[in-house]
C-alpha cells in the first residue's frame, strides 16, 4: 500500500490553512470560514480510507511512504501508521472539523488567522502521529507549538499571555531533551529511523537516561503529575476550539510518545522504573481527581478531569506483570485516549456554548440552565455521564479495561485507580447539578437561548460518537489489537548485552 | 602549479572588488548628494559581479576536486588561497553585505548617511572579510581583519552629529584595537615558537615537534583571546551590546551579519589549520567561552527592552553555539559551525531588515514595544518577524533548527552529550525572549496611531523572500548542508596535499 492517503491527511489541512491565511483581513471573514470548512472536511475525508483500508491482521506499518530528506544526516521523510497511531490521525482530522464549526460565529476577529492556525496545526499533529523518522517526528512535534501558542495568546482569556508562554516553554523544555536523546540514538544506530531504535542494544544507564528524556517530553505533554501545571492555565485561557484540540489531541500525542518511544526503545528501563510511572499516574488519578472536586471554574474542572483521565491512560501503559505488559490495560488505555478525545472535546464545547452566552466560566454564576436550554441540558447530561465513565458511553470502555488489566497485575493499584469512577462521577455530576439544575439563578441565565443549529450539529455528532463507541467499541479496539500485541513483545524484550 | 609564483588570477574576486571600490570612490565625487542612487546601484552591480567571480572560483575548485587534484589554489607566495570554504564564505559575505545596503538604503536616506563613504567603506570592509577568508598567512589574516575593522569603526561614526553613534564607534575602536593587539601579540609568539607565519608551515612544524612549547601555549592563549573579542564571546563581549545599540541599524546589521562568516573562517585557518595538533587544548578553551556566552547571552537578553540590545545578546549566545561547533575540532564540527554561520547571517539580516522597515524619518524602531500590535498593522511582516524569531529560537520548521541540530549532532558524535544538554537548556531560556517579541506583535494592541509602513517595493519583496528563505531552508536544508560539509572536507583534504 502507498502512503498517499497519509500524505494527504498531513498536507491537505496545511495547504488549506495557507489558502485560508491568504484571504487576509476580516473583510473576507466569510470566505475564510467556508474555505476552512472545506479544508477541514477534505482533511477528514482523506483520513477515512486510513481506517477502511487498514489491514486489521497486520502489526506492521501501513500506508508507508519514505523518501530521503536530509541526505547528509540520513534523515528521511518516512511516514506510516499502525494500530497505535491510526485512530489518532482520524480523531484529529475529525476534531479539527468540529473546531472549525465550533468557532464559526464565535470568533469575530482575525477569523482567517484563527482558522488557518487550526488547520495547519491539524496537519502538523497528523504528521507527528505518522512520523517514523525521529527528526521528522520532532519537527512536527515542535512546529505545532507555534500555532497553539498563537491560538492561546491571540484569542484567549485575560491571562492568555502568561498561559501561552508557560505552555510553550513547558513543552519545549521536554522536547529539547528528547532531541538530544534522538541524536544519541542516531549515534548508536547511524539512522534516525524510529523502527531501527527498537532493535539497538542499549545498556541500562543509557536506557534509563533515555527514559528520563522521553519522560520529560511526553509527561509534560500528557500531562502527568507533577508537570501538569501548564494545562489548567492553558485550558482556562484558550478559546473553546483551542481547549478542544488541546484536550482531545495534543494530550494524546504525549501518551502516544510513550507507546512509540519509551516502551519499545527502553524496555528494560521501562520495566525497572514502571513503578515510578504507576505511582505518578495514581497520584494524577486520585489527587488530581480530588483537586477537580473543589474547582469553582468549569473549564478548570474539566482540565483537571483531563489530567486525571490521562493518569488512567499512563497507568494502563505501565502495567507490567512478570515483565509483560498487560494486554487489557494497554488496549483499554488506547480506547480511553480515543473516548477522552470525544468526551473532553464535548465537555469543552458545552462550556464554550454557555460561555458565549453568559461570558463566565464560574459555576456559581449558573444554576437552572435546564429551564432555559433543555436540549443543551440533555446533551450536556450525556457528556457528563460519559466523563464519569457510565456504562454505555465511550468513557466506560477504556476505564473498565484498564481496571480489568490492573486487577490482574496488582489489586491495590487497581483499587486506587478505580476510585476515579467515584471521583469522576462526583466532580462531574456535582458540577452538572449546580450548573444545570435548580432554580434560575440570575438574569443572565434567565435570558439564555437554547442551542442554535450549528451548535446542535456539533453536539449531535459528538453524542453519536460517544454513544456509538460506548455501545459498540469493537471497531476501535480491533484496530489496535495487533499492534498492541507487537508492542507487548517489544516491551518484553531485553536490550541489555 | 608552482605555489611560490604570483598566480594573481586566483584572487580575481578581491582584485576586482578593490579596483571597483576605488573607482566608486572617485566616481562618487562627481555624483551630487541627491543622486546617490546611482552610486547605490553601481555598488550593487559590483557586489553582484564579485559574487559571480566567487561562484566561478568555487566551480573551478570543484572541477579540480573532480579531476582528483588539490582544490587549494595558492597565490602571492602562499599568502593567499582559494579553496571551497573560502569561496562559499565569500558568496555568503557578499550576500550579507548586499542585504545591508538594500534594507538600509531608505533608512540611510532618512538619516542623511547615504553618502559615498557608506558605499566605499562597506566595499572595503567586504574586501577585508574576503581577504580574511582566503588568507593562509598570519600577516594576510591580520591585514584582512584590520581592513574590515577600520572600515567599520569609521562607518559606525558616519552620523557625525549623533552622540550615541560616536560613543559606539569609540568603544568599538578602543576594544577592537585591544583585541587586535592581543591577536598580533599571539601571532608573534606563534612565529617565535615555530619560526613561520605561514598557516600550513606552522602546522607542519608543530607536527614535526619543531616548536617551543611554552611560547606556543602563550601564543595560543592570546590568539584565542583575540578571537573571543572579535566574535564577541563572553567574557570579551562587552562591546557588542553598546555597539549594536549605538550604531545606526544598518551598520548594526553589517557588524552582526557577514563578519561572523569571516570570523568563522578566521578561526578555521588559525586554530583549525595552523594549530590543528592542539585541537583538544584550544577546543577546551572554546568550550568555556561557548558556555559562558550561552549563559550570559541568553540570560542578559531576557532583561533587554531595547530590541537592538536584545539582538546583541542573542548574537552572543549564537556565537556560543558556533563556538561549540568549532570546539569539536573535526570536520563534522566545522561543517556544523559553517552552516550555523551562514544561516545566522541570513536570519539576522532579515531581523535587522524588519527593524529598518519599521523605522522611518525621525523614528527609530529599537524597542521591543515598538512591535506592539504589528499583526494588526501589517499581518504580513508580523508573520515574517515571527519566522525570524522562531528561526533564531531554533524551532522547526525553520532553518535555525537545523543549524542547532547540526551542532548538537557534532557534539554528540564527539561524546560531549553533556555539552549538548547544556546547549539545549540555554536555548530553552533563549526561546523566552524570542517568544516575547512574538507576544508583543500578536497579543498586544498597537499603541496610538502608527503610520503605515513606507518601504519601496524592492525592499518589501527582498525582505519577504529573505524571511521565506528561512522556512524554505528549514524544510529543504539538505542541499546547503551537504554543500558546506563537502566544502569543509575538500578544503581539509586539499591542505594535506
Amino acid at each position: 500500500m502507498t502512503g498517499n492517503f497519509l500524505n494527504l491527511a498531513i498536507w491537505v489541512p496545511i495547504v488549506a490553512g495557507l489558502i485560508v491565511l491568504a484571504t487576509g483581513g476580516d473583510r473576507r471573514a466569510d470566505t475564510a470560514r467556508w474555505l476552512a470548512l472545506a479544508g477541514a472536511l477534505a482533511g477528514f475525508l482523506v483520513s477515512i480510507p486510513l481506517y477502511t483500508q487498514f489491514d486489521l491482521l497486520s502489526a506492521g506499518m501501513q500506508f508507508e511512504f519514505s523518501t530521503p530528506w536530509v541526505t547528509d544526516y540520513n534523515i528521511n521523510y518516512h511516514i506510516g501508521v499502525d494500530g497505535l497511531s491510526v485512530l489518532f490521525v482520524i480523531l484529529n482530522s475529525f476534531t479539527t472539523l468540529l473546531v472549525v464549526i465550533a468557532g464559526w460565529e464565535v470568533i469575530k476577529e482575525r477569523v482567517a488567522q484563527y482558522m488557518a492556525a487550526f488547520l495547519i496545526m491539524s496537519g502538523l499533529i497528523n504528521g507527528a502521529f505518522a512520523a517514523l523518522d525521529a527528526i521528522l517526528f520532532y519537527v512536527f512535534f515542535e512546529a505545532m507549538l507555534i500555532p497553539m501558542y498563537l491560538i492561546i495568546g491571540v484569542w484567549g482569556g485575560p491571562r492568555r499571555v502568561y498561559a501561552s508562554i508557560k505552555f510553550f516553554l513547558y513543552t519545549l523544555m521536554g522536547s529539547l531533551l528528547t532531541l538530544v536523546a534522538f541524536i544519541y540514538l542516531y549515534r548508536q544506530t547511524g539512522s534516525f529511523e524510529i523502527l531501527d531504535y527498537y532493535r539497538v542494544p542499549l545498556g541500562m544507564t543509557a536506557q534509563a537516561l533515555l527514559l528520563v528524556a522521553f519522560f520529560f517530553a511526553f509527561a509534560v505533554k500528557v500531562p502527568m503529575w507533577p508537570v501538569h501545571t501548564w494545562l489548567p492555565d492553558a485550558h482556562v485561557e484558550a478559546p473553546t476550539g483551542g481547549s478542544m484540540v488541546l484536550a482531545a489531541i495534543t494530550l494524546k500525542l504525549g501518551a502516544y510518545g510513550f507507546l512509540r518511544f519509551a516502551l519499545p526503545i527502553a524496555p528494560d528501563a521501562s520495566r525497572e522504573y514502571a513503578w515510578v510511572f504507576v505511582a505518578l499516574s495514581l497520584v494524577a488519578v486520585v489527587y488530581i481527581g480530588m483537586v477537580a472536586l473543589v474547582q469553582s471554574d468549569m473549564k478548570k474542572l474539566v482540565a483537571y478531569s483531563s489530567i486525571s483521565h490521562m493518569g488512567f491512560v499512563t497507568l494502563g501503559f505501565f502495567m507490567f506483570a512478570n515483565g509483560m505488559l498487560n494486554q487489557y490495560a494497554v488496549v483499554g488505555a488506547i480506547a480511553l485516549m480515543v473516548s477522552h478525545g470525544f468526551v473532553s472535546a464535548a465537555m469543552f464545547f458545552c462550556i464554550g456554548v454557555m460561555y458565549d452566552r453568559v461570558h463566565s466560566r464560574k459555576i456559581a454564576d449558573y444554576g437552572g440552565v435546564a429551564n432555559k436550554m433543555p436540549i443543551f441540558a440533555s446533551f450536556f447530561m450525556l457528556f457528563a455521564m460519559a466523563n464519569a465513565g457510565l456504562p454505555g458511553t465511550a468513557g466506560f470502555v477504556g476505564e473498565f479495561f484498564v481496571v480489568l488489566g490492573a486487577i490482574q497485575v496488582n489489586f491495590w493499584v487497581a483499587f486506587a485507580a478505580a476510585t476515579t469512577l467515584i471521583f469522576g462521577a462526583a466532580y462531574t455530576l456535582w458540577m452538572y447539578k449546580r450548573v444545570i439544575f435548580g432554580e434560575v439563578a440570575n438574569e443572565h441565565v434567565a435570558e439564555l437561548q437554547d442551542v442554535n443549529k450549528r451548535e446542535f450539529l456539533v453536539l449531535a455528532i459528538l453524542a453519536i460518537a460517544v454513544l456509538g463507541m460506548g455501545l459498540y467499541p469493537k471497531p476501535f479496539t480491533d484496530v489496535t489489537l495487533q499492534s498492541v500485541n507487537h508492542l507487548i513483545e517489544l516491551a518484553a524484550q531485553t536490550k541489555l548485552q | 602549479m608552482n605555489p611560490s609564483s604570483l598566480n594573481a588570477w586566483v584572487a580575481t574576486p578581491e582584485i576586482f572588488l578593490l579596483c571597483s571600490a576605488c573607482i566608486i570612490l572617485i566616481f562618487d565625487l562627481f555624483v551630487s548628494d541627491s543622486r546617490k542612487q546611482v552610486t547605490y546601484l553601481l555598488t550593487l552591480l559590483v557586489l553582484a559581479l564579485t559574487a559571480v567571480l566567487s561562484i566561478q572560483s568555487l566551480q573551478q575548485g570543484l572541477a579540480l576536486a573532480e579531476s582528483g587534484a588539490s582544490v587549494a589554489r595558492f597565490a602571492f607566495s602562499n599568502m593567499y588561497v582559494a579553496d571551497p570554504v573560502a569561496d562559499f564564505a565569500k558568496i555568503g559575505m557578499v550576500l550579507g553585505v548586499a542585504l545591508v545596503l538594500v534594507y538600509g538604503r531608505g533608512y540611510a536616506t532618512d538619516r542623511g548617511i547615504l553618502k559615498g563613504e557608506l558605499f566605499t567603506l562597506t566595499l572595503f570592509s567586504l574586501l577585508g572579510m574576503m581577504v580574511m577568508a582566503s588568507a593562509t598567512n598570519f600577516l594576510t589574516l591580520y591585514v584582512g581583519l584590520e581592513l574590515l575593522s577600520l572600515s567599520i569603526y569609521a562607518l559606525v561614526a558616519l552620523p557625525r552629529g549623533a552622540v550615541k553613534a560616536s560613543e559606539a564607534s569609540m568603544k568599538y575602536f578602543v576594544l577592537g584595537a585591544l583585541a587586535s593587539g592581543m591577536l598580533l601579540y599571539g601571532m608573534s609568539m606563534l612565529y617565535g615558537a615555530t619560526g613561520s607565519l605561514d598557516v600550513h608551515e606552522v602546522a607542519s612544524r608543530i607536527s614535526q615537534q619543531q616548536y617551543n612549547p611554552i611560547l606556543l601555549t602563550f601564543g595560543m592563549v592570546f590568539v584565542v583571546t583575540g578571537i573571543g573579542f572579535k566574535l564577541g564571546a563572553v567574557p570579551f563581549h562587552m562591546w557588542v551590546p553598546d555597539v549594536y545599540e549605538g550604531a545606526p541599524t544598518l551598520l548594526a546589521q553589517l557588524i552582526g551579519s557577514a563578519p561572523k562568516i569571516a570570523a568563522f573562517v578566521f578561526v578555521l585557518r588559525l586554530l583549525g589549520q595552523a594549530l590543528e595538533q592542539f585541537g583538544p587544548i584550544w577546543g577546551e578553551m572554546l568550550i568555556y567561552l561557548a558556555i559562558a556566552s550561552l549563559v550570559l547571552g541568553n540570560l542578559a537578553a531576557i532583561a533587554q527592552k531595547n530590541i537592538k540590545r536584545m539582538l546583541a545578546y542573542s548574537t552572543i549566545s549564537h556565537m556560543g553555539f558556533l563556538l561549540l561547533g568549532l570546539a569539536v575540532h573535526n570536520s563534522q564540527g566545522y561543517s556544523a559551525a559553517f552552516f550555523y554561520a551562514i544561516t545566522y547571517v541570513v536570519t539576522t539580516a532579515a531581523g535587522f531588515g524588519i527593524l529598518m522597515l519599521l523605522s522611518r524619518s525621525g523614528f527609530e524602531c529599537e524597542n521591543v514595544d515598538d512591535f506592539k500590535g504589528l499583526n494588526k498593522r501589517s499581518p504580513w511582516f508580523a508573520l515574517m518577524m515571527l519566522m525570524v524569531m522562531f528561526s533564531m529560537a531554533g524551532i522547526p520548521a525553520f532553518v535555525g533548527f537545523f543549524a542547532k541540530l547540526s551542532v548538537l549532532r557534532a557534539l554528540v558524535a564527539a561524546d560531549a552529550v553533556w555539552l549538548a544538554v547544556v546547549a539545549v537548556a540555554f536555548s530553552l531560556i533563549g526561546a523566552f525572549y524570542y517568544l516575547r517579541v512574538v507576544k508583543v506583535m500578536y497579543f498586544d494592541e498597537p499603541e496610538g496611531e502608527q503610520p503605515a509602513i513606507a518601504a519601496s517595493a524592492d525592499v518589501r519583496v527582498l525582505l519577504s523572500a529573505n524571511c521565506l528563505l528561512l522556512l524554505v531552508l528549514g524544510i529543504f536544508p539538505s542541499q546547503l548542508l551537504s554543500s558546506l560539509s563537502l566544502a569543509v572536507k575538500l578544503t581539509a583534504a586539499g591542505v594535506m596535499l
